[in-house]
């Protein structure tokens, strides 16, 4: 679903792990976002972008075997939010291992990889999964 | 302003309802509630249609036009929009409705909600719910509403050392209570052992945790007091309404097992009905995945958080302390996500009639109904009865 330009647009945040401090309180989010939730209208235009390490430490995790269209062919895969190490935590894909290693609290480093290709519209489409350290 | 009351409900079964369209199960719903309450349908002033994803499930939007056409009333000209607000989009409708009539602006509102989910199956399905959490940075990534539940339980598994079993329970109890409605999706009974046996959907959620695909349709009249005795109808009062936010992505949270939005909203509908979580007779809950039914069981006020395990061996059983879903819940009841939240409101107005038959809870005096949208993002919580 979607058109291309859906894709691209968050594109380099996706690929470089890319997220906002705000110049006003200092804290970081992942995904970037506009407002700080913190300092309301005194964050406006001081949202500054800074490059993630992608080191971070898995808060929990569950293996699916019910998947959506596009990920059909990756069933079952293991998803997983991750806490970052500079503070936020984002939802993605633990790869290149058995689910029976996976563990709360285990220590994993983001790698690029591809995340699904889209039904009709044959789009592939890349980001950030995650391997254990 | 005037109090609210519920002086009509009606509903079609839940299920997978092959046979039957969007248009028409709304239909259903909407005559039965008419019929219930005894008025004529020239008398609504307003029609909130509530619904999910008919959108991109059935390529049907404006759902307000829908529903107002085929009902009948096209030529009555009143105002007739849809409320989304995801899976909780049924009981902010009745949010709105109650708002209508509180105001003093209209006397008699009907709320409709529908869904019409077998127009597509499997994982093309999986894909379509997925949109009701964040696009970009949680289903673009492969996270599906069960995926997050998942998660979610792990947590709360690893954190408050509970087993599966204590989740399970929360289906068990639903199965038992949907037997005895004739409106739910499934009839029969689940045991313990069958729950925890069921296939894998999500480690550590299996199927029997998961609440089902479901077709169906909901609908309540929601009028004043000034009606409700103008035409000697016996209506059921409203006596309080709640909704809250909370971050859309589950990993933007403070807690992955905490729904801030239930709290908030189940705190500020007690605060405005005057009166505390230890006056609630019974709770419908939305537990579209079992843990959420524990996680609501502490974030709503029946249990402290990590205790719910605790309640659901016994206490929320239809004879309990604290009965919970004697509809059957949406684990049993059915799913049908725009219907859910209204449908709520139908077995609370027949519970509190003396009008549920074999799952009649006695002298209950009020219910709070909780309806939540997305992994937690929209709580929406009513309590109703009361002088
Ligand atoms: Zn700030």
């Amino acid at each position: 679903m979607g058109e291309v330009s859906r894709f691209w647009r968050e594109a380099v945040h996706r690929y470089r792990l890319v997220g906002h401090r705000c110049g006003n309180c200092e804290r970081t989010y992942f995904p970037p976002r506009d407002v700080c939730p913190v300092c309301h209208r005194d964050s406006v235009g001081k949202m500054k972008e800074f490059e993630l390490s992608g080191k971070g430490t898995i808060e929990s995790f569950t293996v699916i075997h019910e998947v959506p269209s596009p990920f059909v062919r990756q069933r079952p895969y293991i998803l997983a939010i991750v806490k970052l190490d500079e503070g936020p935590s984002l939802t993605a894909q633990i790869v290149d291992v058995d689910p029976g290693e996976v563990e709360i609290g285990k220590r994993v480093s983001a790698v690029f990889r591809k995340i699904a290709q889209q039904g009709s519209s044959g789009i592939i489409q890349y980001g950030y999964k995650f391997v254990l350290d | 302003m005037s109090d609210v009351y519920i002086v009509g409900a009606g509903e079609t079964k839940f299920g997978e309802l092959w046979e039957r369209s969007l248009r028409e199960l709304a239909v259903e719903a909407g005559l039965r509630a008419i019929e219930n309450a005894g008025v004529y349908s020239r008398d609504v002033e307003v029609l909130y249609g509530s619904n999910s994803l008919a959108g991109i499930i059935n390529g049907q939007e404006n759902i307000g036009g829908l529903l107002s056409d085929f009902s009948g009333i096209a030529e009555n000209n009143i105002p007739a929009i849809r409320i989304e607000a995801s899976t909780a989009s049924g009981g902010a409708a009745v949010r709105e409705a109650y708002h209508a009539v509180k105001s003093g602006e209209f006397d008699l509102v009907m709320v409709g909600g529908v869904e019409k989910m077998t127009d597509v199956f499997g994982s093309e399905l999986i894909d379509l719910t997925s949109s009701v959490l964040d696009r970009e940075w949680e289903a673009f990534f492969g996270a599906t509403p069960a995926a997050l539940a998942a998660m979610s339980a792990r947590k709360y598994m690893a954190d408050f050392n509970v087993e599966k079993d204590a989740m399970a329970m929360i289906s068990v109890n639903d199965h038992f209570n949907a037997s005895k409605n004739p409106d739910a999706q499934y009839k029969n009974k689940l045991t313990l052992e069958q729950a925890l046996n069921s296939v894998a959907v999500a480690e550590p959620l299996n199927m029997m945790d998961c609440s089902p695909v479901s077709d169906g349709a909901a609908a309540v009249l929601i009028a004043s007091e000034n009606y409700m005795k103008k035409n000697k109808l016996e209506g059921v009062r409203i006596a309080s309404s709640a909704e809250a936010q909370d971050y859309l992505a589950l990993h933007s949270r403070k807690s992955l097992y905490t729904l801030e939005s239930a709290k908030v909203a189940s705190r500020k509908a007690l605060e405005s009905a005057k009166i505390k979580i230890d006056d609630i007779s019974f709770a419908e809950i939305h537990d579209s995945y079992s843990i959420y039914g524990l996680m609501e069981l502490e974030d709503l006020g029946f249990a402290e958080k990590g205790k719910a395990k605790d309640l659901v061996y016994e206490d929320i059983k239809i004879d309990g302390r604290i009965p919970i879903n004697p509809s059957g819940g949406l684990k049993a009841k059915g799913n049908p996500l725009g219907a859910t939240g209204v449908g709520q409101f139908v077995e609370a107005y027949r519970q509190m009639k003396g009008k549920a038959g074999e799952r009649q809870i006695k002298d209950a005096k009020y219910a709070m109904l909780h309806n939540m949208g997305g992994s937690g993002s929209i709580s929406v919580v009513h309590i109703v009865g009361g002088e």
